[in-house]
């Protein structure tokens, strides 16, 4: 049904109807309003056989979702930037143990300097949890991923983090068409554990494993993760079937087939990239975009596939390794390492700095001219940062 | 509640032998049906306190949850040595996260139970005093303020004995451990510091705080017992000595404890919603130093130089518990203690 609502909202109306058993949650802006929502739910009843339950803490939040979903019951928590960093030990093992739960992160930076606004140095540093990560372009793709990513842990038994840029996606209000409760059911069966704690058929789980046998466990993980990049296009076709729309996947290709100049990015800030496309593409610009959905397990073939006629890459990112650089555009040029195509990085929207329509345009036609270079700060204040150099310099 | 008492058959101590005891009475141990929850193979050192005391707490929570339970250990020797991969002690559904979130892993266990409706299915966490009182402290708070249905069990042997014997919390003053080392004007672990974590869970107002060591076994099933018949947080902390830590020997194990509950230095209580319900007087009193010098890890009160003025402040600190917690009665035998040096 269509609705006028809040990114918040939408996701936790379709959590609601993905019939949660557990959910957990430490309120952290911009998260706050999905949480909100769901114990609602569940407090008026409207959301049955489901827990909320208020933790004092994100470690706390992940370690009693790591017992719920153990327990077999379907688990979801929410979270952001310093409430992701502060549950991170859980985070790792909740995908050691091969637990289906689903979490949102709710972009934002990370401190210090403490900043609330968005950008995606969070989810990015979980990039090596061994979670499966998706990314929300719309609050549409956010509700709907959610729906999916049940879908996707609970037939991997691996988990899901949804990540949807908190603010800019959060706290908008649009039209989202929400799941409706029959279609979800028809699409979401129920959680079958692979594994459970049952008194009638014991097993210990989260034995201590020695040198003789990580490396295999390690590998076997590895694997089971890779199987998510033929289960992840899979499930966006039934959620298609069911719902009638295209969503989720693992890239999103824009008139990327012709296109010399192919921009990359995750997240909301590719609508802004779409509509700049657009009006360079009116003036007869050769230039595409490519969605990453999927940066966990990473789609290199995907990517490869649509880059394969592209002169050039510019890789517009919100989050980045200091001392290197890029993070997303790394592993892009692991997919494309054959070509000889030059990948530019740009490091935008750091701390919610917004990445506007003019920018863009005078960043693309630095590329169209290859005079970008390598690494770029977009909207960096040249002046100040190189007043500071010197001053810190000379002390 | 008060603890049943005890019949002394046949040696007249604290000995688990309660053959010709009714079957009723019997421990839970006699019973050929009971559950074995850790079973034999396991890898802890000779004289392990802890593996006792797990051994016993879980096999009586076994039988009072009819064998429908489901445990959450943290990580600590007890993990260690019980789930070396493959194998494994546990015979019972048994779950490891982390060293710090048994306690929140426990409640998303009791949570996901209430939402399938299987309350039936009780749930058991457990830790050392490391994982309990510091590391996992904050979300056994949690655990506790929600009244999650989870009866808490600390196995403490005052240090982190895991890890190679560093001070903990729960590190008693004096004590010497690889962190608070047998140095300096003040040898050991300094006073004024550490936990008392059975007084912390009072705190909570939870239905059912206890106390127990593994020098009365009977007193530990009975309190495990007693737990399982709440609903909502229960916190049980037992005593647990460990012949590697605290340099005693392996034989000793069952004696040190008897002589920690016998000196007053460690309370055995009950206290139901913050208030104290009962507690077990002491039978035959003894100072401080019959417990001391059994242990290596408090060598240097003895050697080289006699430390009376840290012994003193030791008893006193067991003189404050015998009056807070009324360990003393008309039979305990040598209530009045003899002038030092005469024990």
């Amino acid at each position: 049904m269509l609705r006028q609502v809040e990114g918040s909202k939408a996701v936790a109306d379709a959590v609601a109807c993905c019939r949660p058993e557990v959910i957990c949650a430490y309120p952290i802006s911009p998260q706050t309003h999905i949480v909100e929502g769901l114990s609602r739910l569940v407090k008026a009843g409207d959301l049955k056989n489901c827990e909320f339950v208020n933790v004092e803490s994100e470690f706390a939040a992940m370690s009693v979702a790591i017992g719920a979903s153990a327990t077999g019951a379907r688990t979801y928590t929410a979270t952001a930037s310093q409430g992701l960093l502060f549950m991170v030990e859980a985070v790792f093992n909740a995908s050691g143990l091969g637990l289906p739960i689903v979490m949102t992160v709710a972009n934002r930076a990370i401190g210090g300097p403490i900043n609330i606004w968005n950008d995606h140095s969070d989810s990015m540093s979980q990039r090596d949890s061994g979670w499966i990560q998706l990314y929300a372009e719309t609050n549409q793709e956010a509700a709907d991923l959610h729906v999916q990513a049940f879908r996707i842990a609970e037939e991997l038994s691996l988990p899901v983090m949804v990540c949807m840029d908190g603010f800019i996606l959060t706290h908008a209000s649009e039209q989202v068409d929400i799941p409706e409760q029959e279609q979800v059911d028809a699409f979401l069966p129920p959680y079958s554990p692979r594994q459970v704690l049952n008194p009638d058929e014991p097993v210990s789980i989260g034995a201590m494993v020695g040198p003789e046998a990580f490396m295999e466990v390690r590998y076997m993980a590895h694997a089971k993760t890779l199987l998510a990049l033929e289960k992840i296009p899979q499930v966006a076709k039934d959620f298609e079937k069911v719902f009638h729309r295209d969503s989720g996947g693992l890239v999103r290709p824009y008139h990327c087939e012709d296109a010399e100049t192919v921009v990359i990015a995750l997240g909301s800030v590719l609508g802004t990239i779409k509509d700049v496309v657009d009006e360079l593409r009116e003036k007869g610009t050769s230039i595409g975009v490519l969605g990453i959905i999927t940066f966990r397990p990473f789609p290199f073939e995907a990517v490869r596939n649509a880059l394969k006629n592209a002169k050039r890459v510019v890789v517009v990112e919100k989050a980045f390794s200091i001392g290197i650089g890029g993070i997303v555009s790394e592993n892009v040029k692991g997919s494309i390492s054959e070509q000889k195509t030059p990948i530019y990085t740009v490091i935008a929207g750091l701390g919610g700095r917004p990445i506007t329509k003019t920018s863009l345009h005078a960043l693309f036609h630095q590329a169209f001219n290859d005079s970008l270079e390598p690494l770029t700060f977009l909207d960096l204040d040249q002046d100040l940062v190189e007043r500071e150099i010197i001053r810190e310099g000379s002390k | 509640m008060s603890t049943a008492p005890v019949k002394f058959y046949q040696v007249g101590s604290f000995a688990v032998g309660n053959r010709l005891l009714p079957p009723d009475q019997n421990s839970i141990q006699s019973d050929s049906e009971r559950t074995n929850a850790l079973t034999s193979g396991h890898r802890a050192c000779q004289g392990c306190g802890e593996a006792l005391g797990a051994r016993y707490a879980l096999d009586a929570a076994m039988r009072a949850s009819n064998g429908k339970m489901i445990a959450v250990n943290a990580t600590g020797c007890l993990e260690v040595f019980s789930t070396p991969y493959p194998e494994s002690s546990w015979r019972i559904a048994w779950l490891h996260s982390l060293f710090g979130n048994a306690p929140a892993v426990a409640t998303g266990v009791a949570a996901a139970l209430k939402a399938k409706g299987r309350t039936d299915i009780r749930v058991v966490s457990q830790g050392g005093d490391g994982a309990t009182v510091d590391i996992g402290f904050g979300v056994l708070s949690g655990m506790f303020e929600r009244n999650d249905d989870v009866l808490y069990i600390c196995y403490d042997n005052e240090a982190y004995m895991n890890t190679g014997v560093q001070r903990s919390g729960a590190t008693p003053p004096a004590a010497r451990t690889s962190t608070t080392q047998a140095v300096g004007p003040e040898p050991g672990n300094v006073f004024g510091q550490g936990k008392n974590l059975p007084r912390i869970a009072m705190a909570h107002e939870i239905p059912y705080v206890a106390t127990a060591t593994v020098a009365d076994l009977r007193d530990l099933e009975a309190k495990v017992t007693r737990a399982m018949e709440f609903r909502g947080a229960r916190y049980l902390h037992v005593l647990v000595p460990c012949p590697l830590g605290w340099g005693s020997a392996s034989c000793d194990t069952v004696r040190i404890a008897r002589l920690a509950t016998q000196s007053g230095l460690f309370p055995v209580f009950e206290a139901e919603r913050g208030e104290v319900v009962s507690s077990t007087p002491i039978r035959q009193r003894v100072g401080v130093e019959e417990y001391l010098k059994l242990q290596a890890r408090y060598g240097h009160l003895f050697s080289p130089k006699r430390r009376d003025d840290i012994i003193d402040h030791l008893q006193a600190n067991a003189d404050r518990n015998i009056a807070r917690y009324n360990l003393i009665n008309a039979d305990t035998k040598n209530a009045d203690l003899p002038e030092k040096g005469v024990l």
